[in-house]
């Protein structure tokens, strides 16, 4: 649910970063940390993790520009991937104005990312959100692994396995390197604004 | 799902009745959050304590111990206490969708917060 505060002149808005586990949603949250200079960003949040995973969310705040007079609060989210933490994925989706779903693109984890996808679909529909409704962006992560000879999914099937009949839209990318993540990040959080102003104007 | 929009005609009322009931009798800090982790309203001392965080962490602990609760054929706890040291925190639930989160030293009996929280949980309603 977003959050419009008319006396801080502040829109906020909460996005969720959601795919399987190890896909780098937690990566895409650092490398915007590190990206940012101070002014823009809060702390990162990340609750004690057992090795890499995290076991229940991250959060990265961030401020970035505004609409007519209202300053955008962005709050973003990771989830824990593993098909163990089911009921931790569910809480932080809950009131959620957009998704990104960072899918693998190792070919041995093709069936993780339907799984995980099927799952985002269930919980959003827990919490009434339809999965064709609510602002979604797909990034295809890992792409770089190919020029090392592991085989990775193509764009086009991955585009068959997950975006088919959601025409979302899509990127490329390479987390620890940066690439892809700016984009995502932009056109996730134009798209939520856009949601949350238009339920607003309503 | 729904937009809440926050006048600041809204806010002020909601920080009177916070100052009324919880600051008054000597709570740090008191915090209205929803359930998704935004901060609606805070008042009291809050210069040390990273609130953006703590609303984050107090939603998503009520989330998680509401899934406790209904792993046990709960609906849900409507009330949460942390012990500490030094400061104690009490969350508890206001209507559908809001949390009230509170901290507060020793020199402030539990009861009388637990009192003071339903009470103004009351008005906060009939708002």
């Amino acid at each position: 649910m977003a959050l419009i505060d008319l006396k801080k002149k502040e829109i906020y808005c909460k996005i969720v970063y959601y795919g399987p586990g190890r896909s780098g949603k937690t990566t895409n949250l650092l490398y915007i940390y590190n990206a940012l200079p101070d002014k823009f960003k809060g702390k990162l949040l990340t609750i004690e993790t057992k090795g890499e995973r995290t076991l229940f969310f991250d959060l990265l705040p961030l401020s970035l520009g505004k609409i007519k007079d209202l300053d955008i609060r962005l709050q973003l989210y990771t989830v824990p991937g593993q098909a163990l933490y089911k009921p931790a994925r569910k809480i932080v989706l809950k009131g959620a104005d957009g998704v990104v779903f960072v899918a693998d693109s190792l070919r041995i984890r093709r069936e993780k990312n339907k799984e995980s996808l099927a799952d985002l679909r269930e919980h959003l529909l827990e919490w009434q959100m339809d999965i064709h409704e609510i602002p979604l962006v797909f990034q295809y992560n890992k792409r770089d692994l190919e020029k090392m000879g592991i085989p990775i999914l193509s764009i086009e099937e991955l585009q068959e396995d997950l975006n088919k009949d959601l025409k979302a839209p899509y990127f490329e990318a390479v987390a620890p390197k940066g690439i892809g993540v700016f984009e995502t990040l932009k056109t996730i959080s134009k798209m939520s604004v856009r949601y949350i102003a238009q339920k607003y104007l309503k | 799902m729904g937009v809440l929009i926050l006048t600041p005609e809204k806010v002020a009322r909601l920080e009177k009745l916070l100052h009324d009931y919880l600051i008054a009798i000597g709570v740090n800090l008191a915090l209205l959050i929803d359930e998704a982790g935004n901060i609606l309203v805070s008042v009291g001392q809050n210069e040390e304590v990273d609130v953006t965080s703590l609303a984050a962490l107090a939603a998503a602990n009520f989330g998680a111990t509401n899934q406790i609760a209904k792993l046990l054929g709960e609906d849900d706890f409507s009330i949460l206490y942390h012990k500490g040291k030094k400061d104690n925190i009490h969350l508890s639930k206001i209507g559908e969708d809001v949390i009230l989160v509170t901290v507060f030293t020793d020199e402030v009996p539990l009861g009388l917060v637990r009192l003071k929280a339903s009470q103004v949980a009351k008005e906060i309603q009939a708002l």
